[in-house]
C-alpha cells in the first residue's frame, strides 16, 4: 500500500489516471448534489437548511481526516526519516485548509437560520477555528522557509503538536456543554439521521474524497519533481 | 530492525506526547469554565460560587406547556428533567425555538429559579428527519 506512494511510483502517474479521476468525480458529484438537493426530503425542524448538512459534515471529515494524516506523516518524517514524508504532508495541507474554510463558512450559514447566531465562540466552533490556524502555520512554513531541512522540522512540529487538536474537535461536543449539537453519526451507536439523509451525506462524502485525491496526487507529483530538479541545481553547481 | 537511532527518537517522541496530554488536559480542566459555553439547571443548582452579575448562559429544554407570551416579552421554563428555571425575555425569539427543544439563554441570574435573558439561541439536537417521519414517530408514541 505505501509503496504506491514512492516517490518514482507517483512520477509514473499518467494524466489519463487523473483524467479518469476527474469524470468520475463529476458523476459522483452531480448525483450527490441532485440527490441531497432535490430528492432527499427537508427536516421536520430545520427545513430546508439541512442541505446544507451535505456540505458542511463531509468537509468537516475532510479536514479532520487531512490534518490526521499530516501528523502520522510528520511523525513519520521525524521519527523514522522517511524521505517521501514531508512531501505527502506538504500536498495534503493546502486540500485540508479548503475543508476547513468550507466546513467554518457553511456551518456559520446554517447557524443564522437554525441558532439564530453566525458565530459562538463554543468549544467545538474554537477548536475548529484553532485548527484552521495549524493548517495557515504548516503552510506558512513551507511558503516562507528557504532551507528545505529547516521548513521540514518545523512543519512536522507543527504537524505533530496540530494532532493533538483532532481529537478535542471531535469529541468537544461530548466533552463539554456546547451549542453545536452532537455527532449523528457514531461507530457505537446507530445513526440518529434518517436513512433518506444519510444517503446524500456518503455520496457527498465519497465525492468529497475523490476531490481531495485528485488534488493530493497532482500536488504530490508536482511536488516531487520540484524537489528532484532542487536536487540536480545544486549537484550540478 | 530498529537502529539505536530511531529507538530514541521513538523514546523521546513518547515522551513529548505524553507530556503533551498532560500539558492539554490540565489547561483544558482549569479553564472549564471557560470551555463549557451553557450550564444546564442542575449544574446552576449545585453551584456555589455562582455570580448574580455577571452574564451567563443556562441551557436546556424549553417545558412543555410553560411558554407564555404577551406584546413585549417571553416567559418560559428552561429543564434539564431534574431542576427548572423560570427565564423572561424581551425581543424576537429564534425560529426554531419550540417547546420541548434545545434552547440557550444569555444573561443575569437574578436568583437560582429566575433568570432575565437578553439573547436567546435555539439549539439543534443531533436528529435529523423528515417531517412524516416525525410525524409518524409521534403517533406511535402517544
Amino acid at each position: 500500500m505505501l509503496k504506491n506512494f514512492f516517490p518514482n511510483k507517483v512520477l509514473s502517474l499518467k494524466s489519463k489516471t487523473i483524467n479518469n479521476l476527474v469524470f468520475f468525480l463529476i458523476i459522483v458529484v452531480i448525483i450527490g448534489l441532485i440527490y441531497s438537493l432535490l430528492i432527499s426530503p427537508p427536516d421536520y425542524i430545520q427545513g430546508d437548511a439541512v442541505r446544507i448538512m451535505y456540505v458542511h459534515v463531509p468537509s468537516s471529515m475532510m479536514a479532520l481526516g487531512c490534518f490526521g494524516f499530516i501528523g502520522f506523516a510528520s511523525i513519520c518524517n521525524l521519527v523514522f526519516k522517511i524521505k517521501f514524508m514531508p512531501f505527502l504532508a506538504k500536498s495534503l495541507a493546502p486540500i485540508g485548509f479548503l475543508f476547513t474554510l468550507i466546513s467554518i463558512v457553511t456551518g456559520s450559514l446554517w447557524g443564522k437560520p437554525t441558532w439564530g447566531v453566525w458565530w459562538v465562540w463554543d468549544a467545538r466552533l474554537t477548536s475548529m477555528t484553532i485548527l484552521l490556524f495549524f493548517y495557515i502555520a504548516y503552510i506558512l512554513t513551507w511558503k516562507l522557509l528557504n532551507n528545505f531541512n529547516k521548513a521540514n522540522r518545523i512543519s512536522s512540529v507543527i504537524g505533530i503538536v496540530g494532532l493533538f487538536n483532532i481529537p478535542v474537535i471531535k469529541y468537544s461536543v461530548d466533552w463539554w456543554n456546547t451549542l453545536h449539537q452532537p455527532s449523528s453519526i457514531t461507530l457505537t451507536s446507530a445513526p440518529t439521521i434518517h436513512y433518506s439523509m444519510l444517503v446524500p451525506l456518503v455520496i457527498m462524502f465519497f465525492g468529497m474524497s475523490i476531490y481531495a485525491l485528485i488534488i493530493f496526487l497532482m500536488r504530490y507529483k508536482t511536488e516531487v519533481i520540484k524537489f528532484k530538479i532542487e536536487k540536480k541545481k545544486n549537484t550540478d553547481n | 530492525m530498529l537502529t539505536k537511532k530511531v529507538k530514541s527518537r521513538i523514546f523521546f517522541l513518547s515522551v513529548l506526547i505524553l507530556l503533551a496530554v498532560i500539558i492539554i488536559f490540565i489547561i483544558l480542566k482549569s479553564l472549564e469554565e471557560n470551555v463549557v459555553y451553557f450550564f444546564s439547571p442542575t449544574e446552576i443548582y449545585s453551584k456555589e460560587n455562582i455570580s448574580f452579575s455577571k452574564k451567563i448562559r443556562i441551557g436546556g429544554l424549553v417545558k412543555k406547556n410553560s411558554v407564555s407570551k404577551n406584546e413585549i416579552s417571553v416567559k418560559f421554563i428552561i429543564t434539564d428533567l431534574k431542576k427548572e428555571i423560570i427565564v423572561s425575555y424581551n425581543g424576537l425569539l429564534p425560529n426554531l425555538f419550540a417547546e420541548e427543544k434545545g434552547v440557550i439563554a444569555e444573561g443575569i441570574l437574578k436568583d437560582k429559579k429566575y433568570f432575565v435573558a437578553d439573547k436567546i439561541l435555539a439549539k439543534h439536537d443531533e436528529n435529523y428527519m423528515p417531517p412524516e417521519v416525525s410525524k409518524a414517530l409521534e403517533k406511535a408514541n402517544n
